[in-house]
């Protein structure tokens, strides 16, 4: 027996009745919803119905993306050491837990009376994070840290109304292409040298590269390299003689174990919060933040949003709004200091979230641990023959491992690697062709120790192949 | 028992109250949210305690002043908070236009909940990332199809990302044909959004601000005398934020093409045009999309998100890379890096992955005569609701008479002329049912502005529960102003005292601010 017709009615659009439809159509005085386009000339209007593919139920659809996606092997399936600006860390249930929340996750820019929590919670991260970095400023967070770079070069330009700044060497290239575009025309970069042995900035030639121009001078530390910069005093203090502005970034989950950098010196702190309570969601778990010290000149420079605490009329009641809103372009349109708009304000809920879980002991204990694994990996990588450790100082979390001397290039042992299951680290050898045939690495809490013994025996494996080949 | 009558035309509302303290007021020496993992012993053994090899300089003296707080505490604390914020799932959220605002559907909000994506790192092996790769591709040819244009990016992370992104390739553009230097100027109009200038002044550009005619459209007259040979583009939505559609579209675009310029298209405003016309058609080079906004992903108190930017063959060499592509006949999909032109990068990796599925799903749960549908019931109900609203006293609707298409920009004018209650107090009196309301962009070229966009998401009744607030209120302000001036009295704070937000000396962005600047004296604290 033929099924009788259904209704064509989608879940998502109730005003489908036609009842409805012809009631409403009465209302406003036209025929057909066809009247209401009448503004749109016939030789705009699309003449055919668009070629897509057939719409799928509820069922059909969840079948179909569960297909889609069964073809990504993720880092729970494949033990990975990747980072590079993207890393995997232990995410706390409750993290999840809160940004899911629909209340959250549906809300958008409402205003402090009916977004008071949203409000708050925002206000409670940038307190956070201010703990973190020794800072008293703090914004709503933006995209990612290129972009928290990129602002943080500009306001350092606007307030010394220079054009120039000086970026480490060390920096990781996806990440100035990103700078790059952002701070061109008005400002123009140079790099500058790193000691190859070390990772360490090269203090004469940021000396000779700096000039009356400089608006700031900028390096990570950690760096992209994983390396720890022991002399960030003296760098800022270089910048500073010159009267420009020390901006550093820097990884927050470090913090708990490294100095922040506005007691070395640094004017502006931005880094990346994926860190602090974020899944790695293939780069989608970014999110940039800058501080500052709560002096005028610096806050002004500002374009993101700043939520700010004060009182309501009804005594022992906080509230919450904007400060200083008239520097931003959503009241100042092409006036404003660059530009505000969607960022990524979730992860700044869900950064202060885990930073409220962990705290002081937490990240403290934190940090030791990932140093301590991430030393273990380089000691036992390091003694595979044909394998160095390149950089000579401390790392946090990653490391470069140099495979030069097993005459294979990186390319060809991250096959190898894959072979065994593997996802290697990030290939260096045509970003940094100083550093050879080198790979970095990132070990964290998340990584067993048999997750980094698995990695040296299979690149044990794969090198001794070789190195026997080489030595017979 | 009896009957319980229920005749009240607005809703009896209160919004949460928890009174909650602020997070560092939790703070109970000794207590923890969860334990850091600890490295195993071996480890251990084998290394030491790892943080004494950190140089002196760049120790840690005093941890940081973070609270210690229980996980359970902790929870609820956030919890009470998620329940003080009127998230879209909770209300007839048409109050906030521009913002596309419509039913986020669970089922993708579960989808993208799975290890598959959320513990996918960015740089793995294509092989092993081949599922999300085929989401983009199959994205980029709905999206194709949608606006007319030939290629798509998906990292722009934003509306203002996009614009951004193509403001740079603008510059890329005439910097490749030697006239980078000679055209300096970008031509916008007044109602789109502020984003627009600002992030072609960032891009070294001059911004010219076409206004509106009598009827609203962009002044076309000021438009020919707007362009010449200094021109490098035009950007411009359609319909505005007044939800105006400017039926020449084609004659504007094919002025600034006439004087060497680029058209770039805002689409913001989108979401009555689906299936309906489309950017290639009008003339343009490019165009965003907000995935957050026209293609239902949520808008997460302010992002991560999505402007989905897309171009025409001749600008595709200029898309930030990697871009997606199919290679051959077999099923594989491959990050393709962009070649000497491209501007670069404008966010790290391949942009919010999470916004991209969500997206990619909205349209299959659709297909075409589906996003049909939602373009015309979302037109269907905003004018509705335009005609609702200018009968409610002291409302209009400045410029043209007709019909709009996805939202309007209304006027209280008449209403504070007539009692002196703003647009500002109605924002605050709406949170008393229940209800979102927003009032325009700056500078206030509509005088007491509202801006709403009902979408296809809301039945006539929800659209009458909204009308019928914007009933009690006109009302309120004409015989009881009061009750309008001092709302909120039903949401979670009262009014706010904002006179420190503006003074350097008294601002607090942070609770260690608030504690220096308010200290109390010795003997009150």
């Amino acid at each position: 027996m033929a099924q009788p017709k259904r209704a064509a009615m989608h879940p998502y659009i109730p005003n489908m009745i036609p009842e409805v439809q012809r009631q409403m159509l009465n209302e406003i005085g036209v025929e057909s919803i066809e009247d209401l386009y009448r503004i749109i000339p016939d030789e705009l209007k699309l003449k055919e119905q668009m070629d897509l593919p057939p719409a799928l139920s509820e069922l059909e659809l969840r079948r179909h993306v569960d297909r889609l996606l069964s073809r990504n092997h993720s880092t729970q399936e494949v033990v990975s050491f990747l980072g590079a600006g993207c890393w995997p860390h232990f995410i706390p249930a409750v993290c999840d837990e809160i940004n899911q929340r629909s209340e959250f996750a549906t809300a958008y820019a409402g205003e402090p009376y009916e977004d008071h929590g949203r409000f708050q919670a925002l206000f409670e991260y940038q307190s956070l994070v201010a703990e973190l970095v020794d800072m008293d400023v703090v914004n709503v967070p933006t995209f990612d840290w290129a972009q928290a770079t990129s602002t943080s070069l500009r306001m350092a330009a606007r307030m010394t109304g220079r054009s120039k700044v000086l970026l480490a060497g060390t920096i990781d290239k996806d990440k100035l292409k990103i700078i790059a575009n952002y701070i061109t025309p008005d400002l123009t970069f140079e790099l500058v040298d790193f000691h190859t042995e070390t990772g360490e900035l090269d203090p004469q030639d940021l000396r000779n590269k700096i000039t009356d121009d400089t608006a700031a001078v900028y390096f990570e530390n950690p760096s992209f390299l994983g390396t720890i910069e022991p002399c960030g005093q003296q760098i800022a203090d270089i910048a500073h003689e010159a009267g420009a502005v020390c901006v550093v970034g820097v990884d927050p989950i470090s913090l708990g174990v490294l100095k922040p950098p506005s007691q070395y010196g640094a004017d502006i702190i931005c880094g990346d919060l994926q860190p602090l309570g974020m899944h790695m969601n293939y780069g989608g778990g970014q999110a940039g933040f800058i501080a500052t010290r709560d002096e005028e000149k610096y806050v002004m420079e500002y374009p993101s949003r700043l939520f700010g605490i004060a009182p309501t009329i009804v005594e022992g009641e906080y509230g919450f709004g904007d400060v200083a809103y008239e520097r931003t372009s959503f009241h100042d349109r092409e006036k404003g200091k660059e530009s505000v708009g969607t960022q990524t304000a979730l992860w700044g809920i869900t950064a202060g979230v885990y930073l409220a879980l962990l705290g002081p002991h937490g990240m403290q204990e934190l940090g030791q641990t990932i140093m301590q694994k991430s030393q273990y990996a380089a000691k036992l990588l390091g003694q595979i023959e044909g394998v160095s450790i390149r950089l000579q100082s401390p790392f946090f979390k990653e490391f470069v491992a140099d495979f030069t001397e097993t005459g294979l290039t990186v390319e060809e042992i991250l096959k190898q690697l894959r072979a065994e299951g593997i996802q290697g680290g990030r290939d260096l050898s045509s970003d940094f062709p100083e550093l050879g045939q080198s790979m970095l690495l990132c070990v964290t809490e998340v990584h067993a120790q048999e997750d980094i013994e698995l990695l040296a025996e299979a690149l044990g494996r794969v090198c001794s192949r070789v190195m026997k080949g080489v030595n017979s | 028992m009896k009957r319980i009558i229920r005749e009240q035309k607005v809703r009896n509302f209160h919004q949460a109250k928890w009174d909650e303290p602020v997070i560092f007021e939790l703070h109970k020496p000794g207590e923890r949210g969860v334990e850091a993992p600890q490295a195993e012993s071996a480890i251990v053994a084998a290394v030491g305690d790892g943080v004494s090899v950190i140089p002196d300089s760049m120790k840690r003296t005093e941890p940081p002043a973070l609270p210690e707080i229980g996980q359970a505490k902790v929870l609820r604390h956030y919890l009470r908070l998620s329940q003080e914020t009127m998230g879209s799932d909770f209300n007839v959220e048409i109050g906030q236009g521009t913002c596309t605002m419509k039913y986020i559907p669970r089922v993708n909000e579960m989808m993208i909940r799975t290890t598959k994506l959320m513990e996918l790192h960015p740089l793995q092996h294509e092989d092993d990332v081949q599922g999300i790769l085929e989401v983009y591709y199959r994205l980029d040819l709905a999206m194709r199809e949608i606006s007319g244009l030939d290629r798509f990016s998906f990292q722009p992370s934003s509306g203002t990302q996009a614009l951004l992104t193509m403001a740079s390739i603008v510059r890329a553009y005439h910097e490749s044909r030697g006239e980078g230097e000679q055209r300096n100027e970008i031509i916008t109009t007044m109602f789109s959004h502020p984003s627009q200038a600002a992030t072609a002044v960032v891009k070294g550009y001059k911004i010219i601000t076409v206004m509106p005619d009598a009827d609203g459209f962009p002044d076309i007259e000021q438009l020919k005398r707007a362009v010449s040979d200094r021109t490098a583009g035009f950007v411009v939505a359609n319909p505005e934020d007044t939800g105006i559609f400017n039926p020449r579209i084609r004659e504007f675009t094919d002025i600034v093409h006439a004087a060497g310029g680029i058209c770039y298209y805002d689409q913001a405003n989108a979401n009555g045009l689906l299936g309906i016309t489309r950017a290639k058609e009008a003339g343009f080079d490019m165009c965003f999309f907000n995935l957050h906004k026209t293609f239902a992903a949520p808008h997460m108190c302010g992002g991560p998100a999505t402007g989905a930017l897309g171009v025409t063959e001749a600008l595709a060499p200029f898309l930030p890379g990697p871009v997606v592509s199919r290679s051959g006949e077999r099923e594989h999909y491959e990050l393709q890096e962009p070649g000497d032109l491209s501007i670069g990068k404008v966010r790290s990796f391949h942009g919010v992955a999470q916004t991209v599925l969500r997206a990619y799903a909205w349209i299959r749960s659709l297909g075409a005569e589906g996003l049909l549908n939602v373009a015309q019931v979302a037109v269907l109900n905003n004018n509705y609701l335009y005609h609702k609203i200018l009968q409610i006293p002291g409302a209009s609707a400045p410029y043209i008479k007709g019909n709009r298409l996805e939202q309007v920009r209304y006027s209280w004018q008449k209403m504070t002329e007539d009692t002196g209650v703003t647009t500002e107090d109605v924002t605050r009196r709406m949170c008393d049912f229940g209800l979102h309301y927003w009032t325009s962009h700056h500078p206030y070229v509509v005088p007491q502005p509202f801006t709403l966009e009902p979408t296809e998401s809301y039945s006539k009744e929800d659209l009458d529960e909204y009308i019928q607030a914007l009933v009690q209120i006109s009302k309120e302000a004409y015989n009881e102003p009061e009750t309008v001036k001092n709302a909120p009295t039903r949401s979670t704070v009262h009014r706010i005292n904002d006179s420190s937000f503006d003074d350097p000396a008294k601002w607090c962005i942070t609770w260690r601010a608030y504690l220096k600047k308010t200290a109390l004296p010795q003997a009150e604290a």
